[in-house]
């Protein structure tokens, strides 16, 4: 009941903004006019970030994963610094709309532009899908209407404020977002942390003694809980040292190399705004991303607390309610009718989806139902913001990189515009099919975006702006190479497409390259762009003296001039 | 604008970046990822120095950085006068 209610509130905020913020010229509908202010466009950049899986499944990740959810915890912050740092404040200068705009005019090519069309329609579309599920997911957890049903509504609204506002709609939208989904966050977090360890700040409450009288930390509890079952230490994690460095590097650069976040430092004033904007939406990102490896770890040990070891029908409410959902399952293997959760997988009776860990968290810590309510509201705030961001770089890249640059350049501003529409919304009908029939590769898809980006954007940006010598030849062998090894590793050692299927993936592990995982070859398939492309651009002519022009004027912040149409 | 000046102001702006992006390194992949094991020997509250670095203390650096560069950037525009309005 509560959750109709909070949910249907915050969708009229959406609807209502999308209507005040209705986009009338191209510059409005790409940029949102080049007016966001700094701390606006961080609001709005940190909830286009933060998706469904950020808030729903990440604290799940990190509470199995002990130690090694560092990879994202770092892999998905860090990015920021290369952008602020390496990107935002030079792509500002140069003015222009989207990623396939700056490749195509700086690499005098429209070869480049279509390659940067390619790549960026396969990274958005892959992540896309996967949001439009988590839409669906969110709804039928919580609205008891289907998945699919849950996928169509979620399409409405991000089709009307999105065609309507285009960027403009999406960025008000995507602040009215943030607040929802933080204070979602936040509200149990901050509950459970003083129930566990009587500390307010998920933060501190993180690295504090637990509550009951014993005085012993948490984490060294937590520790030992760990052990104790078989699993691995929580503080020590079980991956090789090179592997987590290599999926952290993958994260970092392929964040820094995604369209739908480069886009957004576009849409401020002023080349030292953009480099502002990245600090603030670092912190709001931070604030979540602080909080989760809290709860995941307060999560595992109310988990453990509860359940291992204790009889089956002496389980909590929350247990039996999320159990009909299949998320948490027991398997009374020796009949004893008490529940052993061990790692060694021949014994354990208890399996236990990481969504949970989030889900079911106000109820485990007793909280009313408006919490639960703002608990979905939250998630659907995350799945839809970043679904709206991503859907108008595939419209952008049709509209302004495809038509308006290369296939009719006499197209009017009006036609553009509709065509920019038509797209958005084609892309929602396309996005909204997969989310109801998703590939069953949704979650892995969304790894290969970031492997995608840091093999193929990443270099051709950083190249573009730090090394006046790169030229196109360059540029485009090194973006291809990147894409097409990134690929082949993924479909080989991923899903397995070459010896057999999806079960032969486990055996292949040991043939991993330098022992790195799928997750983390985007650094090595970047390192091979970067090979690529500077032997490449060697032996070919280096650029016009117009674009090392450019590549000059980018690098000084006087100048920067509303974001144009060319 | 003399040519020169341009060139000097890329070059500081290039140091910056050498300095920060060195920080960013060390306090993720340094202190986090390939130093973890020997951070662990001490501990800030409950937490074992390394694990803290890898899952709070590197992102709060990051920020940072961030507005160190902010700051730094911010003097620098003015100091050879290439900042806007």
């Amino acid at each position: 009941m509560w959750t109709y209610i909070i949910v249907g509130i915050t969708f009229a905020l959406y609807i209502g903004i999308a209507i005040w913020t209705r986009a009338g010229s191209t510059k409005e509908f790409y940029v949102a006019g080049g007016g966001v202010s700094s701390l606006a466009n961080g609001m709005a950049t940190a909830a286009d970030w933060m998706s469904a899986a950020s808030f729903i499944s990440m604290a799940g990740l990190i509470s199995f994963m002990g130690y090694d959810g560092a990879v994202y915890l770092m892999g998905w912050t860090g990015g920021y610094v290369l952008l602020a740092l390496l990107l935002a404040p030079y792509l500002r200068k140069f003015g222009k709309f989207t990623v396939p705009d700056f490749i195509g005019d700086r690499y005098y090519s429209n070869t480049a532009r279509t390659v940067a069309i390619v790549c960026a329609i396969i990274v958005s579309f892959t992540y896309v899908a996967g949001q439009m599920r988590g839409v669906g997911v969110v709804f039928s957890r919580f609205l008891e209407v289907s998945i699919e049903m849950g996928v169509v509504i979620g399409m409405i609204i991000v089709l009307f404020y999105a065609v309507l506002g285009g960027m403009k709609g999406i960025t008000y939208t995507q602040v009215a977002q943030y607040c929802v989904l933080i204070i979602a966050y936040m509200v149990p977090a901050i509950f459970i942390s003083m129930a566990l360890t009587g500390n307010v700040f998920p933060q501190l409450g993180f690295g504090s003694t637990l509550n009951d009288g014993s005085g012993v930390y948490l984490l060294d509890k937590l520790d030992k809980l760990n052990t104790d079952l078989g699993f691995a230490a929580y503080t020590d994690g079980t991956k090789s040292v090179i592997d987590v460095f290599a999926i952290t590097f993958a994260l970092m650069v392929g964040t820094a190399g995604l369209p739908h976040v480069i886009v957004r430092f576009f849409t401020v004033p002023k080349v030292k705004d953009a480099r502002k904007s990245a600090g603030y939406a670092l912190i709001f990102i931070a604030i979540l991303y602080t909080t989760a490896p809290a709860i995941a770890a307060f999560a595992r040990t109310n988990l453990i607390n509860t359940v291992s070891n204790k009889p089956y029908n002496e389980m909590p409410e929350w247990f039996r309610k999320w159990e009909q959902t299949k998320l948490i399952k027991f398997e009374d293997k020796n009949g004893d009718g008490i529940i052993q959760y061990v790692k060694d997988k021949e014994a354990n009776e208890l399996t236990v989806d990481n969504d949970i860990m989030v889900l079911a968290n106000p109820e485990i810590a007793n909280l009313p139902n408006w919490v639960i309510a703002l608990v979905a509201a939250g998630g659907l705030a995350a799945a839809l913001s970043t679904a709206a961001g991503l859907l108008l770089v595939i419209s952008t890249s049709i509209s302004h990189d495809l038509i308006k640059k290369q296939l009719n350049p006499n197209i009017s501003e009006k036609g553009e515009l509709l065509y920019a529409r038509l797209a958005a919304a084609g892309a929602v009908v396309v996005a909204g099919y997969f989310g109801i029939n998703p590939p069953g590769f949704v979650a892995a898809v969304v790894a290969l975006a970031f492997g995608l980006a840091a093999a193929s954007f990443f270099p051709a940006i950083i190249m573009g702006i730090f090394y006046k010598r790169m030229n196109k030849e360059g540029a485009v062998s090194g973006m291809i190479v990147g894409m097409l090894f990134m690929l082949y590793y993924m479909l080989k050692f991923k899903f397995g497409m070459f010896d057999g299927g999806k079960e032969a993936v486990e055996g292949l592990k040991d043939g991993w390259w330098f022992g790195i995982s799928p997750e983390g070859f985007g650094t090595v398939a970047m390192v091979a762009n970067f090979v690529v492309a500077l032997i490449v651009s060697r032996f070919t002519p280096a650029p016009p003296e117009s674009v090392q022009h450019i590549v000059e004027d980018i690098r000084i912040p006087r100048g920067a001039g509303t974001a144009h149409a060319h | 604008m003399a040519e020169k000046n341009l060139q000097q102001y890329w070059k500081k702006n290039l140091n910056y970046l050498f300095i920060l992006l060195g920080v960013w390194f060390l306090c993720s992949y340094g202190a986090g990822i390939f130093f973890k094991d020997a951070l662990n020997n001490f501990k800030i509250g409950g937490f074992k120095l390394g694990f803290w670095f890898a899952q709070q203390g590197s992102i709060y650096i990051f920020i940072i950085i961030i507005f160190a560069y902010v700051s730094l950037m911010n003097k620098l525009d003015q100091e050879f006068d290439v900042h806007e309005d």
